[in-house]
């Protein structure tokens, strides 16, 4: 390893204009003749819209334009779409009803968006937004997913009946069935996980700007995954052919999911910049991202788990419904699905799973992957029901699970998922060190002289990141693969450009990836630039979501690498006149090895591009691109341990201890991947403990719409958190490498909410643990 | 309209404005200064903080026209030249940002709390003290880290020209 | 925010006079409340009078143990005075509570009194501290000035300039605070002063700040954390909402006030 290389924790070369406030985000663009977008948004959470005059907001003062969804369909922009196709158990395909970016005939959850105006400053935008005259004649709404299924509810989109988007299911149900029927134990348990709103802190912001002269437009966005915006914007919207849609996301603030779909503003902004003549940037306001980013989760499940005689687990059933709100987003489908139901044999042997999942409408803001995506809920649901069973069984949790882990790679398990490699014992029993689980009771005694209720939690998470292979994602109904592409470009003196179809939001790329050049180029990281973000420098990629850009994006660099060494290799041997197998790449030089014969890296490079003396039939320069596509997924596992105490008089819990210990594979840069872990936990300590989207059933008003009401983890709430990693290579890429983006908040919320129970003494507690729910639990025994 | 001048990071700066701009709008399009940020409606989030005449002010939640005659200083003007100021640079080495959108808010804020307590700080203090900041990316861990960091080496160095 | 028109004041008469010339004016103090709802089109003054650079209003002065504080210091100002927090350190403790660090820099004494939100932490300092509330036209004693959620006793054109008490023997607050807005969703701050026992409660009730009279007789014949544990706080009075239930609200005021005692020692 060199001081840069694979596993150096090095600090980021990003920092410094973050730091100094050079970082450049969408909302800092300005360009000239440049004109500010607000929208106007349904106060109903369903209505037909009657007529729409906006005759006195166009006479408001600074307004260019304001402009509506009809005009929009005459000019051909097609409704938004669901990227991935399911089908239900009948073999029929989902149903899915038209999101059009800007409504004209009916609304169907608080902030769907109808009007755009353009105005000289974004105050007399949404002075002139007030001014749009809207008439709604309202229907009756259901903000709740079960609600949503029965007979005689609003019917949402005409293509659904029952608001039932699909009704899927996975697994052998007649196995299941019949463990059951001979269980010695069955826990049976309901499982809610709570709707999340992402909350990036950078708000989602859109620049578009129309080019008159060239008929070419270039769209700034918020986005992880800038070139499936341009193909999908150009492809299904209409907005205009690739060659003419040029899409930039420069320095974006947090995802987190939320950026990965392409929303009506986007479209719209484009759309109304070519209709103005002026560009025509949007930026939205903290509330506006409430009513309208993607939410996460809201999962009602049904389980029942069965367990043999010797307390090994036999089967499991899950019956669960996702409330996907007004419109199928962009991957909802695949959330709870391929992404949660594959994944629900978790770290255990079960030989017998049947899950089924119905998909629902309400006229709520539509859900989509929210860190995790799918696989915190599949974790929240297991783990929890586990340790509900050891509680049952009177068992340790830590035993119960340990008797019950898979030991054997590659496993299959009943639900598509084989895992390639793991060990989930090393993790358990370095987090149960780290906790100091055998003290535990101590502690507690010690806690309760004091009047506090303290527990112990632990939750063993399994995910799948690095999602692909293409091939197999498409025959589950993926409308693209997920490969991604790299370009590296090594320049005359030697220095290297790397273009890379992910994504960077806070990951700490531009680091990372220079690393793993230096590690094989033998080059310092301040001689490598990583390129990123803008399609009209990076042919393709699939951007940055699901924990994929390790263990996808950075082989497809290795790919790259590969070539550009072998190329380099060849030239050297040529120039050295040396076999091509004796050459070396290390400390910025090129040798022969075992001799003094050297070239420098940088003479080597000049050569290349001269092209004065090269192998018989080698092309000039240096510069190699590929594309990769994983065979399998990839499986980060680990153990989480978190011990709280409870206020019994307020119901306030204080997260004293927290441990983290994480099998990614291998590591590039431990600094960075602890930040991921960090920030992980947080987020999923949030979901358990604070955060909720709440809407009112009775008026289907949003009220969890701001700060004021949405409770976000603080510095004040958390502790520090102790993190370590345990190490089985991923032996399905170059790299070795798993997938840590996720994994935080994938393994917290059940390890929390395992602990509050235990603390409290009552099992019956849902996300999220407010002081207000645990003071009512407490009191509740 | 209103001639809002401001004294920025040492520098007197004028502007015209409509009396109901924010200071941070007039920061960020009157004078081309983004690096402060927006990132809520109801002053909670604290991406925007700056200094006013010496002290943190969330920029979101005061009129350009209230902080007309002030001196202001944002996280464009912390650093001396090229070199980092000790919290920015405490943040770099202990990894206290990822995305870097809260990232302005929270040094602006961290520098205050330093001159605040005077070296006198310890992680449940600082946790107490970043109230007004959120972060979603860190989970704060790091943050803390480095701010304790900043506060050693600054207080540290006072004490040793002392 | 809707367009408005900003005029600053340098004297308590000058302010009085732009805002008799305005539409519809407001004073504006530190802002932290006013602007913030402005920002959400939730309110629209024609005009803005701005009090901050009055400095007649500013400062804290402690003679023996009468108090005056000026209704334009800020929360910072207040929570770290070390005049004040040696004769009324509950009054230092509440300050340094109220928002976040950059809110107090900016918040005013003056400002949360007179909007009275019932969610904010002075009022209950108010009443329980017994202060006169001294305006440009009168004083008025704080049992005479709250009037209901965001009411007061204040005429449009009156401008709090300051704020008196006598420190009491014994004083402490405590806070429940609303874990995503932070503001007091149960408040109760305890002042007892020979045989005079004030405890008054913010965030909880649903008609904004009040006095709990049961807690107060309880605590005035017998001094502690135990006398206030058996008093009924009713449900009925308590807002409800998505954070608590009145149910809940009336448990954290009993609560609140054991703990307050307590602190006052």
């Amino acid at each position: 390893m060199g001081v840069e290389g694979i596993g150096a924790r090095v600090t980021r070369k990003e920092d410094k204009r973050f730091l100094t406030g050079k970082g450049r985000y969408v909302d800092d663009m300005v360009v000239p003749g440049m004109k500010f977008a607000a929208f106007v948004r349904s106060p109903h959470a369903h209505a037909k819209i009657k007529s729409i005059d906006l005759s006195a907001a166009k006479d408001m003062p600074g307004v260019i334009d304001v402009l509506e969804g009809k005009a929009m369909q005459e000019d051909g922009i097609g409704n938004l779409i669901c990227g991935w196709m399911i089908h239900s158990k009948d073999g029929s395909p989902m149903n899915m009803g038209a999101w059009r970016p800007l409504a004209y005939d009916t609304v169907r959850y608080v902030g769907d968006a109808v009007a755009i105006v353009v105005a000289d400053s974004q105050a007399e935008a949404r002075d002139a937004a007030e001014a749009v005259v809207v008439d709604y004649e309202p229907l009756p709404h259901v903000t709740e997913a079960l609600t949503a299924l029965q007979d005689g509810q609003p019917q949402i989109h005409p293509e659904a009946k029952n608001n039932l988007i699909y009704d899927w299911e996975i697994g052998d149900q007649a196995a299941t069935e019949a463990a059951l029927a001979t269980a010695a134990h069955i826990t049976e348990i309901e499982i809610t996980n709570n709707r999340l709103s992402p909350n990036p802190m950078e708000p989602r912001a859109a620049l578009g700007i129309y080019d008159t002269a060239e008929d070419h437009y270039t769209c700034y966005t918020t986005s992880q995954n800038p070139h499936a915006a341009r193909l999908v914007m150009s492809a299904f919207y209409n907005v205009a052919p690739e060659n003419k849609l040029r899409v930039i996301a420069p320095d974006v603030g947090g995802g987190f999911g939320s950026k990965i779909y392409i929303y009506p503003e986007e479209i719209t902004c484009l759309w109304a910049s070519r209709k103005t003549g002026v560009p025509v940037k949007w930026n939205s306001d903290r509330t506006e991202a409430f009513l309208t980013d993607a939410h996460g989760r809201d999962h009602v499940s049904q389980v029942k788990m069965a367990f043999d005689a010797n307390n090994r687990i036999t089967a499991l059933k899950v019956e669960t419904t996702a409330n996907f709100g007004a419109y199928m987003s962009l991957f909802s489908s695949a959330v709870p699905t391929y992404l949660y139901a594959t994944l629900l044999s978790g770290q255990y042997n079960i030989p017998a799973i049947h899950a089924e999942v119905k998909a629902v409408y309400t006229n709520t803001v539509p859900v989509d992957a929210y860190r995790g995506a799918g696989r915190p809920e599949a974790t929240y649901l297991l783990e929890r029901t586990v340790e509900t069973a050891a509680r049952e069984l009177g068992m340790s949790p830590a035993e119960l699970r340990r008797i019950n882990f898979i030991r054997e790679f590659p496993h299959q398990t009943p639900v598509i998922m084989n895992y390639d490699t793991g060990d989930y014992e090393a993790s358990l029993n370095a987090a149960m060190e780290a906790a100091d689980w055998n003290g535990f009771e101590a502690r507690r005694a010690e806690a309760a002289s004091r009047g506090k209720k303290r527990g112990i939690g632990m939750s063993c998470y399994i995910e799948a990141c690095g999602i692909a292979p293409s091939a197999a994602v498409g025959s589950l109904g993926a409308g693209v693969g997920l490969w991604e592409s790299a370009e590296v470009r090594v320049n005359a003196v030697g220095t290297v450009e790397i273009l890379t179809g992910s994504h960077s939001h806070g990951q700490g790329h531009e680091t990372t990836f220079a690393q793993l050049v230096s590690e094989r180029l033998g080059m310092p990281i301040s001689n490598v630039n990583i390129v990123h973000g803008d399609t009209d420098k990076v042919q393709m990629g699939m951007g940055t979501y699901g924990s994929r850009s390790g263990a996808v994006g950075m082989s497809a660099i290795v790919k790259a690498l590969d070539k550009v060494e072998a190329k380099a290799k060849k030239l050297a041997a040529h120039l050295l006149e040396a076999d091509e197998s004796d050459i070396v790449i290390e400390d910025g030089q090129v040798k022969v090895a075992g001799t003094d014969k050297a070239l420098q890296w940088f003479e080597l490079t000049l050569a290349a591009y001269t092209a004065h003396n090269l192998p018989e039939g080698m092309e000039p320069g240096l510069k190699e691109g590929a594309f990769y596509d994983p065979s399998n997924f990839t499986f980060p596992a680990g153990c989480y341990i978190c011990e709280v105490e409870v206020d019994p008089e307020t119901g306030v819990t204080d997260i004293v201890q927290f441990v983290a210990a994480d099998d990614f594979g291998n590591i590039i840069n431990p600094m960075i991947v602890e930040g991921q872990v960090h920030g992980g936990i947080a987020q999923g300590i949030g979901q358990a403990m604070l955060e909720g989207v709440h809407y009112d059933p009775d008026t289907g008003q949003l009220i969890t719409a701001s700060y004021m009401d949405y409770a976000m983890p603080r510095a004040d709430v958390l502790p520090s958190f102790e993190v370590s990693h345990q190490n089985t290579p991923c032996p399905g890429n170059p790299l070795g490498l798993k997938g840590c983006g996720e994994a935080g908040a994938i393994g917290s919320p059940p390890a929390f909410m395992n602990a509050v129970t235990d603390a409290i003494g009552n099992n019956n507690l849902t996300m999220p643990a407010t002081p207000q729910k645990v003071w009512e639990a407490v009191n509740r025994i | 309209m209103t001639k809002v001048t401001l004294t920025v990071n040492g520098r007197k700066m004028s502007g015209e404005c409509a009396d109901r701009t924010l200071l941070s709008t007039f920061i960020r399009e009157n004078l081309g200064l983004t690096g402060t940020h927006v990132g809520c409606d109801t002053t909670q989030c604290g991406v925007c903080v700056v200094h006013m005449d010496g002290k943190s002010v969330k920029s979101c939640t005061i009129l350009a026209a209230q902080a007309n005659g002030s001196e202001i200083t944002t996280i464009e003007g912390l650093s001396k030249g090229d070199e980092l100021h000790p919290v920015q640079a405490a943040f770099k080495e202990h990894h206290g940002l990822q995305c870097g959108f809260c990232t302005p808010g929270m040094v602006m804020a961290a520098t205050d709390i330093i001159r605040r307590h005077g070296g006198n700080l310890d992680e449940k203090t600082v946790r107490a003290e970043l109230e007004g900041n959120l972060c979603r990316c860190t989970g704060y861990h790091n943050i803390v880290k480095a701010v304790l960091a900043a506060n050693a080496e600054m207080y540290g160095a006072k004490q040793a020209a002392e | 925010m809707y367009e408005t028109t900003y005029h600053r004041a340098s004297s308590v008469d000058e302010a009085v006079s732009l805002l008799g010339k305005a539409e519809d004016g407001k004073f504006l103090a530190g802002g932290m409340t006013l602007i913030a709802t402005m920002k959400q089109r939730l309110a629209a003054p024609s005009d803005l009078v701005d009090l901050r650079h009055i400095d007649a209003m500013k400062g804290i002065s402690v003679n023996g143990r009468s108090v005056r504080i000026g209704a334009g210091t800020c929360h910072y100002d207040v929570a770290s005075s070390a005049e004040l927090r040696a004769v009324c350190p509950a009054l230092c403790d509440l300050a340094s509570h109220i928002g976040d660090p950059h809110v107090r820099h900016m918040g005013t004494i003056g400002g949360s009194v007179a909007n009275n939100d019932p969610a904010a932490d002075y009022p209950s300092a108010v009443l329980a501290l017994n202060m006169t509330v001294i305006t440009n036209k009168r004083e008025i004693a704080a049992d005479d000035f709250f009037k209901g959620l965001f009411e007061t006793a204040l005429e449009e054109d009156e401008i709090i300039t300051a704020f008196s008490f006598e420190a009491p023997e014994k004083a402490a607050y405590a806070k429940f605070a609303n874990p995503a807005s932070r503001y007091a969703m149960a408040g109760v701050f305890v002042a007892k002063n020979g045989g005079d026992v004030r405890v008054a409660v913010t965030g909880a009730g649903s008609d904004g700040v009040f006095r709990h009279a049961g807690m107060e007789q309880a605590l005035a014949s017998h001094w502690s954390a135990d006398a206030v544990a058996g008093i009924h706080v009713d449900a009925e009075d308590m807002l409800s909402d998505l954070h608590g239930t009145s149910e809940y609200r009336a448990h954290l005021v009993k609560v609140m006030a054991k703990r307050a005692v307590a602190a006052a020692g």
